[in-house]
């Protein structure tokens, strides 16, 4: 049979940021998918030759729209870890909450585009009516909605004071009643399941071997999740991996949306445990010596090498995004797809190509 | 928090094997991370064993840039390969996927393979203060 290239984006409706795919098809069949990336690299690791590395966190936070605020943390985390910086209690418990809010607004965000692209345009505008209420409760504590610029190198900016941990739990009583009523659509409407059950399935093994992260991973039944590797103020609260074992479109899609849920308790555990006292630490000095440090982004697990020599700008500075982790995987599922299959198959890892062109 | 992680140098002749070994005791590929230095490039594979990070190094040097691709072990390492040779022109040997060049379409070709940033562009002169 004849085989044609189909090219997909770099522009494309379904997708938000410049990724480019070409489809080898036969018939209505994708038999091969070739990626090409890097369409707004910008070099960001290569920045660290130029940045002082306290200055350095802005550009960490810089690295993704969606989950600014856990790369700063990841980055502050690393550097406090090769420096042996000890921060405040209060600092790790605000960290929690922070970002526990991205991960809400990020799977909300994920949850509109899923419905948009299946064509399920009032799904679409509910998600991201609600996800503005979490923005403006970002907005309220951290005076940011996209780049929070709260975290740096030994602890926090900002506090949240009673005040505002009252707001922020009666906030949350309404966008969790909003969510439910969301993700009610999502698991059990027909036309979402005729859409998403059986598409791109992923076993266990194929979903290890291939590197996968975050939620991609722990629907085909993988319970790792790096929140579990105790930073910030998880080893305090209560959590357990959010996991499906059917490994196809619905079971990511359910995943995402438990998590939510799973966000919204780490949230009111934090806020009704965190204890009163400093919010950051003096930081003195230059890091010398290196780490690896990884956290869990809300599309998996993302990874900092960070290496110092002593001075004021870092030696090496890499970030293996969870998207990149992901892309073998997205590959994977377009072989022997539906050409029609495509745009939720690319949805399905929620790509982040922000992160990922760092 | 200190991370739960190891790292070991190894010789490059062993890359293959190590991950051979690596991958029959279920680890995961978590990362390969180039570093270009002035006499050579360190190259540092990470595996996670249930939340235990291992990672391995091998150097590479600069006069003869070439590494064993581990695609034969590890399926999902052909992006990280095409990584390192498009950022920073290093050779890797037997990728299972191999992009030519392709994967990464930057405007410097090969910017990370130097270890000093190019020099800052001069700046104009400054211009008149504008009004708000």
């Amino acid at each position: 049979m004849a085989r044609t290239i189909i090219p997909f984006g770099p522009q494309h409706p379904v997708l938000p940021e410049p990724v480019h795919l070409d489809l080898v098809v036969e018939d209505e069949k994708v038999v091969e998918a070739r990626p090409s990336i890097g369409f707004v690299h910008r070099g960001l690791e290569k920045l660290v030759e130029k940045k002082d590395y306290v200055e350095f966190v802005y550009v960490a936070e810089r690295i993704c729209g969606i989950c600014s605020f856990i790369h700063g943390q990841t980055y502050c985390q690393a550097i406090e870890a090769i420096m042996d910086i000890p921060v405040p209690p209060r600092a790790h418990y605000l960290r929690t909450v922070w970002g526990e809010l991205s991960r809400i607004h990020s799977h909300l965000l994920w949850l509109g585009l899923m419905a948009d692209g299946m064509g399920f345009e009032s799904l679409f505008m509910h998600s991201w009516r609600v996800r503005e209420q979490v923005l403006n409760v970002i907005e309220a504590t951290t005076g940011g909605r996209v780049i929070f610029g709260s975290c740096k190198i030994g602890g926090v900016r900002r506090d949240i004071d009673a005040d505002g941990v009252k707001h922020v739990l009666a906030e949350l009583e309404t966008i969790e009643r909003d969510m439910r009523e969301i993700t009610k659509v999502f698991i059990n409407d027909n036309s979402v399941k005729k859409r998403l059950s059986g598409v791109g399935t992923l076993s266990r093994q194929e979903a290890h071997d291939l590197g996968c992260v975050g939620p991609v991973l722990r629907a085909s039944g993988v319970a790792q999740d790096m929140r579990q590797l105790g930073y910030a103020a998880y080893p305090e609260l209560e959590m357990e991996p959010v996991t499906r074992t059917d490994g196809d479109s619905y079971a990511r899609c359910a995943v995402r949306c438990d998590e939510l849920f799973q966000s919204v308790s780490l949230i009111r555990q934090a806020l009704a445990r965190i204890p009163a006292g400093e919010i950051a630490v003096k930081v003195n000095g230059n890091p010398k010596g290196e780490v690896i440090m990884r956290t869990e982004q809300p599309r998996g697990e993302v990874v900092y090498c960070l290496k110092a020599n002593g001075g004021r700008n870092l030696q090496r500075f890499r970030v293996r995004t969870p998207t990149f982790a992901n892309i073998p995987a997205m590959l994977k599922l377009l072989q022997g797809c539906d050409l029609a299959d495509v745009p939720v198959l690319v949805l399905t890892i929620d790509p982040c190509i922000s992160c990922t062109e760092r | 928090m200190k991370p739960d992680q190891t790292l070991e140098i190894i010789a490059l002749a062993d890359l293959v094997e190590k991950a051979r070994v690596v991958q029959a005791q279920g680890g995961r590929l978590v990362q390969i991370c180039a570093t270009a230095l002035p006499s050579e490039f360190e190259l540092t594979y990470s595996f996670d064993f249930g939340g235990r990070l291992a990672s391995f190094r091998v150097q590479v040097p600069r006069d003869h840039p070439r590494v064993p691709s581990i695609g034969s072990v590890y399926a999902c390492a052909f992006l990280y390969e095409n990584e390192m040779h498009d950022l920073f022109n290093l050779s890797v040997e037997g990728m299972t996927v191999d992009f030519h060049g392709k994967l990464y379409n930057t405007a410097i070709k090969y910017a990370f393979g130097e270890t000093k940033a190019p020099p800052a562009k001069p700046q104009p002169a400054a211009a008149a203060a504008q009004p708000n």
